[in-house]
């Protein structure tokens, strides 16, 4: 399924595992190197199929925003890229998904493994019931990443101060991570994700359960992070993604109708289904 | 709005004051049940926690203790039964009688004599000398002092002769009679004598039987809730298993007895009358309590928690034993001590597993025989002396004290490590 539009630029070539262990080749179209890359994903619910045949790519240090009508399968998408569906019951997952070439459904891989190098904010904010330090601490601690506890701090302290909190929490870090405000337990939330050094970062609505302030300052965040981590984010608000991502997928019912450069999608949509949604002509 | 609607409207009002005024009824009708039950068990209790003792001037004679000097051995071997006999005939010279000076040493407890051997061996210069000592009288005169048996009554119903009734006045008069706080009832074992009787061998029985139920079931029963609520798949068999456990909480429990019996004590030939058995058994009856507590508990705790930490990279074991079940312990621990108070108040499984034998020594270890506080009271309950009756309302306290005091520490453990997300 040629699904590729994008630009021909320079072309990487990249192996990928094909299911049955035979290895197929894709030809990628850009400069930006790809991370993930999925190729004819299907995702089922017991008997109901979620998921048609996505093959996507999201490139290193991109934000890539997933939009599309509640339903669409977009947060399921994404679900799949840290294997959280996992443990959803009668879940199923076929196609390749690829993390730097090598497939993520590699019975071989660990996913406690992957899951260090993919990390995920969801909805909702859940900051852990515990301190914000041992919040922080507790990706590095499970996955061993610190020998001392100086280092610990350091981890903690350098994590909290790139999700731009450090400065609110500084003299709290053993308060409950609970008793910050919404927009405060997000970014509690990346800094725990960012804590492990992962390579992307999935983000489910993080903003949703957000007010404008707060969500501006979540925003303000994510393109900062763009230097350093992939960023996945499923959205419903296509103001967002139009601000802060580079490209854009649009889903629609279980299929991926459009994925392109976020300034293309938005002024000049291929597919019809598209520009009917990005118009508010449904969804 | 119309006539109708009006009318509608003062109906429903009426229902709603109706409604409140049965809710207030209720609850002061069962205050007034509680408030009953509580002022019987006290009025009728609280005269056990007291012990009536008589003044009498002891001789400790070698001789007449057949023993040679003051050492340890040599004073308990000795006979303490004829001084502490001669020691009351001394009181009442006239008395001369045979039966007469039997009515007279029987105002003494039967276990006067050992208090003589007590004190002596607490104080072993004393001997050869006389000693004034407070020695313990017997039931009925204990009951007559705290008037509990009248004087008034005729002389057959009231179990105490005339005769009796004037020597004990004579006592009164000249101060040989006198309450004094009752450190036996709290310290010793039980005993055919009401005023020797304690239930500090029923609350160390009680205490081994909970303590091996809690430590069977606390873990089998977390271990098993988790299982069933984190990791068993939902199928048909594990529906199967979660009806049962709801059943098996519902069982009465002289069944489970039943089954101690059958399994523990005749196939497994345990110790009977032990606080091992008796805990294994009442194991049996908290753990559906447990499991329902902590699955309820589990399931309260947000998904979102779970996800949170396997997002990290957490395993599942991780992600239960790290954040989920920290967060369901103070309800898991509720529910717990709910459930032993519940099998600390247990009478018919103990009975079949045989602890209501009488058994005076109170227990070292869970498996030695022993008795327990609920069949405690219903030892003393059918009791024909007059004595026990305040035994066994004093005994009704003292677990009432102790389900309090369980019930307490659940409420504390709730609101102090309730937590919110």
């Amino acid at each position: 399924m040629a699904m590729d539009v994008r630009e021909r630029k320079e072309s990487v070539e990249i192996a990928i595992e094909a299911k049955g262990g035979s290895v197929a080749s894709v030809k990628p179209t850009r400069q930006v190197q790809t991370t993930i890359a999925s190729k004819n994903v299907c995702v089922y619910y017991g008997d109901k199929q979620a998921l048609f045949n996505i093959s996507l790519e999201i490139g290193k240090c991109e934000i890539t925003a997933l939009i599309g009508p509640s339903g669409c399968g977009k947060s399921t998408f994404l679900r799949c890229l840290n294997r959280m569906n996992d443990v959803i019951e009668g879940c199923r997952v076929e196609g390749v998904i690829t993390l730097d070439g090598r497939s993520i459904y590699d019975p071989k891989l660990d996913v406690v493994q992957l899951r260090e190098q993919v990390g995920m904010v969801f909805q909702k904010p859940n900051p852990f019931p515990k301190s914000i330090y041992d919040n922080v601490a507790y990706g590095p601690r499970i996955h061993g990443l610190a020998d001392s506890k100086d280092q610990l701090d350091q981890i903690v302290e350098d994590s909290l101060r790139r999700a731009g909190l450090f400065e609110e929490v500084k003299d709290r870090l053993h308060d409950s991570g609970t008793g910050l405000s919404g927009g405060q337990q997000q970014r509690l939330c990346i800094a725990r994700a960012i804590a492990v050094n992962p390579e992307v970062i999935l983000m489910d609505e993080p903003c949703s359960a957000l007010d404008p302030i707060a969500t501006a300052k979540i925003e303000d965040l994510m393109l900062e992070l763009k230097e350093n981590y992939t960023i996945v984010i499923v959205t419903h608000s296509m103001q967002q993604a139009a601000r802060v991502s580079d490209r854009t997928g649009f889903f629609h019912i279980g299929e991926l109708v459009e994925v392109g450069d976020t300034s293309q999608l938005f002024q000049k949509p291929k597919e019809k289904r598209t520009e009917d949604y990005i118009r508010g002509r449904f969804g | 709005m119309g006539e109708n609607g009006n009318k509608r409207l003062l109906k429903r009002k009426r229902a709603e004051i109706r409604f409140q005024w049965i809710g207030r009824f209720a609850i002061f009708a069962s205050g007034c049940a509680l408030l009953i039950l509580l002022t019987t068990i006290l009025s009728t209790g609280t005269t056990a926690f007291f012990r009536t003792k008589m003044l009498v001037d002891v001789q400790l004679d070698k001789e007449a203790i057949g023993i040679t000097s003051a050492s340890r051995e040599q004073v308990l071997q000795g006979d303490y039964y004829s001084i502490t006999k001669q020691a009351i005939y001394n009181l009442f010279p006239a008395v001369t009688d045979r039966s007469d000076r039997r009515d007279l040493s029987s105002m003494l407890s039967s276990g006067a004599p050992d208090e003589v051997r007590d004190y002596l061996l607490e104080n072993p210069s004393s001997l050869g000398k006389v000693a004034s000592l407070w020695l313990t009288a017997e039931s009925n005169l204990d009951q007559l002092h705290k008037g509990n048996i009248k004087k008034e009554l005729d002389e057959v119903h009231r179990g105490i002769s005339n005769r009796v009734v004037s020597w004990y006045d004579f006592l009164l008069r000249e101060g040989r009679i006198k309450s004094f706080f009752n450190i036996g009832f709290l310290s010793s074992g039980d005993s055919r004598n009401p005023e020797q009787a304690g239930v500090w061998g029923a609350i160390v029985g009680s205490f081994y039987s909970l303590l091996v139920c809690f430590l069977i079931s606390f873990p089998m029963g977390i271990a098993a809730a988790i299982y069933l609520e984190e990791f068993a798949p939902k199928n048909r068999i594990t529906e199967i298993i979660e009806v049962n456990i709801n059943n098996l909480a519902a069982v009465p429990s002289i069944i489970f007895g039943l089954l101690g019996l059958a399994i523990l004590l005749n196939t497994f030939e345990l110790p009977r009358s032990t606080p091992l058995v008796g805990g294994i058994v009442l194991a049996l009856m908290t753990l559906p309590t447990i499991i329902i507590a902590c699955r309820a508990s589990l399931k309260a705790v947000p998904d979102s928690i779970r996800q949170g930490a396997m997002a990290m990279g957490a395993s599942k074991t991780q992600a239960i034993f790290h954040h989920v079940l920290p967060l369901a312990m103070p309800g898991t621990l509720t529910g717990t001590i709910i459930g032993l108070a519940q099998a600390l108040g247990e009478t018919a499984p103990l009975l079949m597993i045989g602890m209501v034998a009488f058994i005076v020594d109170v227990p070292k270890s869970p498996m030695e025989p022993s008795a327990s506080l609920p069949v405690q009271i219903y030892l003393w309950a059918e009791s024909a002396e007059r004595g026990f009756v305040e035994k066994t309302s004093a005994a009704i306290m003292v677990i009432l004290a102790f389900l309090l005091l369980m019930n307490a520490a659940a409420v504390f453990l709730r609101t102090r490590f309730e937590r919110r997300w």
